[in-house]
């Protein structure tokens, strides 16, 4: 076993490491004061164009869609070394991440080359339209239609959760073409013009207080069909193209969230009632258990980089990362809040540790839901793991519109 | 970037579980328990040159890497295998890491061709900690009571640990010579034998030193997390094989979320507590100073997992699980053996804890 970078990985990361240290200095702490909108926006991009201006975006894209054509290791390899510093990335995450791969492997050649390398070099922003309110879990159940009009279609109907909606120029969205087909039959997805007219997106207020997600109505909003992804009918397919680069990223816990390092930390400037925290059972319990989940899941993590590096695929334990990620995540936050008393209830910003976990305990609880909620990662490690039968679902092979769902 | 056992390990992990799918098993397990007879699959073990793996081909072992003997261990845990191969291997560990030139040369060479079954013990009854010993070594005798000691009925020599002139340490001792009195003792896992050690004057060569002895508590808790890793997977195996056939109202009882669930968890302890064991087993290979650390997490998530496959496999199969002839109760019992056969979860947290206060200290 080995855990040294093979000699071109190491030379791929000096060369990393050392463009970031001439250009991501300023991002080497966290920002004192968060980011107004348009200064988050601003920076984003920024960063964006000089990484791409570098040769840092689209790392494992072919070349002929103006990535790097390198391997997932080298992707890694940056991610890693850009993890170092606090830029901001999650303006592009999902549309370079999940929704322009779609379009590149799915996209007609028009839509290919008009889209993908804007959005490669941070020109434009792309979210992800899939869930709406009467379907989130059940991906397939979703309502919103697309009806052919001429050369165009037209789009009626409400998507929900999506991320950065009212930051974005374009999405692909998942629509029903056929209701009158089995729900996975009848689906279909498109390149849809964020700007377009009868798109309207609304922030929504999640309840940690951030608005990064929004409600997004479509009223009659056209698209050409020169924008489908994929064939009528295939939207299943492709959107299931879309969910697979989510788990090919090899996720893990976000890079700056707290750990069990974090709560030593804290625990370390704390004195209960019966002598100072770190000598109390319980709460060296808690770091040994919160150790074992966080580095077990990191050692997970690289237990797939080491297939990535043979040129295998990772296996199936990669699927336990966020589900034990959120939950671990909530718990260890609770724990601190619950040792720092009330202090853990006052928002002050005194200690930087406990302001990071209170955060953390805000957003764990839509962590365990968005991307795959617990239960439905359960049901895939059950089902697609260890080859258990599926949920009854008694719509499966019904038409959509004869289900009670329509 | 290599986190994975290397080809020879692997190629070894195939031919023992072959083996012992064969040889080993469930079945097996309640043979023996039911007065059955393991010497002849001991013997087989032996000659297949398991005892031999982690000897040094000076001592006429096959002087294999520590991946070996962790295969071994997870494959032994995964088929209940009623034979003392784990204790050889941690009594062969202790030998190799910490014995001198005299002592590996009188015990190695015999331990490789099975004629010496050697077994290790720490525990004492009681609410002890494998940190601190009550069995007393003065004048080269040990004196006092090492119980419950698994194998030892069969055993030549005893890794045990007891408090001389430099605290407490490990000590070898002829379980053949002078002073030792081996009693079985009754315990919960009614397939592995275990016995009460009586050490009234017990000639006692001191082994390594007390630091020596922490060095081998953390390669025997990564021989230990592979059996436990392996033990769980084979009841977790069981649970799910049982939830694809068990049919209640008019469905495969794997289809509900109650029982499908629990399997994915069971998974999920399982995969956290093998990326710890690979760590520890990477770090006991090199000799590493995160070894005290990994060692301990790798025990922890271990026992965790262990504890909950074994548990739940049981609820799984409901009202027949709970009867005698099921084999959840190997699984159920073996978890308790492994908690008793190097310290629970408790004191291996605290020595994981101490581990990261002390890499803490270090860094500052």
């Amino acid at each position: 076993m080995d855990f040294n970078d093979t000699p071109e990985d190491a030379a791929y990361r000096a060369k990393a490491s050392a463009w970031l240290a001439a250009n991501a200095g300023e991002y080497r702490n966290p920002p004192s004061i968060p980011y107004s909108r348009e200064e988050f926006v601003r920076r984003s991009r920024a960063w964006q164009k000089a990484k791409h201006a570098a040769g840092y975006t689209g790392i494992t894209w072919p070349k002929a869609m103006g990535g790097q054509g390198l391997s997932p290791m080298h992707s890694i390899v940056f991610s890693q070394e850009q993890s170092r510093y606090h830029v901001p990335t999650s303006l592009f995450d999902i549309g370079l991440g999940m929704c322009l791969p779609t379009v590149f492997t799915h996209g007609q050649p028009e839509a290919i080359a008009r889209y993908v390398a804007p959005a490669l070099a941070g020109d434009e922003v792309w979210c992800q339209l899939f869930s709406e309110p009467a379907a989130g879990s059940d991906l397939a159940g979703i309502r919103t239609k697309a009806v052919k009009d001429g050369d165009d279609w037209v789009i009626d109907g409400q998507k929900v959760w999506t991320t950065n909606a009212h930051l974005s120029d374009f999405g692909i969205i998942v629509t029903r073409t056929d209701p009158s087909a089995p729900k996975h039959k009848g689906l279909t997805m498109f390149i849809v013009d964020m700007h377009a007219p009868g798109v309207e997106a609304r922030p929504l207020k999640q309840m940690s207080g951030g608005s990064d997600f929004n409600e997004v109505f479509f009223t009659g909003v056209r698209v050409s069909d020169s924008h489908r992804l994929g064939a009528v009918g295939d939207g299943w397919k492709v959107a299931l193209t879309t969910l697979m680069h989510e788990r090919l990223a090899v996720g893990g816990k976000p890079s700056h969230a707290p750990g069990y390092a974090t709560l030593m930390a804290l625990a370390a400037t704390i004195d209960t009632d019966t002598g100072p925290a770190m000598a109390q059972r319980d709460v060296r319990q808690r770091i040994a258990a919160s150790y074992i989940a966080d580095e077990g899941i990191k050692l997970t993590q690289m237990r797939a980089l080491s297939a990535l590096a043979k040129g295998e695929m990772p296996g199936p334990e990669q699927s336990i990362s966020k589900v034990v990620v959120a939950k671990t995540m909530q718990d260890m936050a609770a724990f601190a809040m619950d040792l720092s008393e009330a202090g853990g209830f006052v928002i002050t910003g005194a200690d930087p540790d406990l302001a990071r976990l209170q955060g953390s305990y805000m957003a764990s609880a839509g962590l365990r839901i968005a991307g795959g909620t617990d239960e439905i990662l359960r049901n895939i490690i059950a089902e697609r793991v260890l080859g258990l039968p599926g949920d009854l679902r008694p719509d499966k092979d019904l038409p959509f519109n004869a289900s009670v769902a329509a | 970037m290599d986190f994975d056992f290397s080809d020879d390990a692997k190629a070894l992990r195939e031919q023992a579980r072959k083996f012992l799918d064969e040889r080993s098993g469930p079945k097996v397990a309640r043979t023996v328990m039911d007065g059955g007879d393991a010497t002849p699959l001991w013997r087989e073990v032996v000659d297949l040159g398991w005892p031999a793996a982690r000897v040094p081909e000076a001592h006429g072992g096959v002087g294999m890497s520590s991946e070996a003997a962790c295969v071994l261990a997870e494959e032994a845990g995964r088929s209940l295998a009623p034979v003392p191969l784990i204790q050889s291997l941690m009594a062969t560990e202790a030998l190799v890491l910490l014995g001198t030139a005299a002592q590996q040369a009188r015990w190695l060479p015999g331990i490789a061709d099975g004629s010496i079954v050697a077994v290790t013990g720490w525990a004492e009854g009681g609410a002890a900690s494998p940190a601190v010993a009550h069995a007393r070594v003065s004048g080269g005798t040990m004196r006092g009571s090492k119980s419950p000691v698994a194998d030892a009925a069969a055993a030549h020599l005893a890794v045990l640990s007891a408090t001389g002139g430099n605290g407490t340490q490990l000590y070898l001792v002829d379980l053949t010579g002078p002073g030792v009195a081996v009693t079985p003792v009754a315990t919960l896992d009614l397939v592995r034998p275990h016995s009460a050690l009586t050490l009234t004057d017990a000639p006692a060569d001191p082994l390594g030193t007390a630091d020596g002895y922490h060095d081998w508590l953390d390669r025997a808790a990564v021989l230990s997390a592979f059996e436990a890793l392996g033990t769980a997977t084979a009841a977790m195996d069981m649970a799910v094989a049982y939830a694809k056939e068990r049919v209640a109202f008019g469905q495969k009882i794997g289809r509900y979320q109650g029982v499908k669930h629990k399997c994915a968890d069971m998974f999920i302890k399982l995969e956290l507590a093998r990326g710890h064991a690979l760590h520890a087993a990477w770090a006991m290979e090199a000799g590493a100073p995160e070894l005290r650390q990994a060692a301990a997490a790798a025990r922890v998530a271990s026992l965790d997992a262990l504890a909950f496959c074994a548990e739940e496999n049981v609820q799984i199969h409901g009202g027949i699980g709970y009867t005698w002839d099921s084999d959840c109760q190997f699984y159920y019992r073996r978890n308790r053996a492994l908690v008793a056969g190097l310290g629970s979860r408790t004191f291996w947290s605290e020595r994981l804890v101490r581990s990261l206060e002390q890499r803490n200290a270090v860094a500052a």
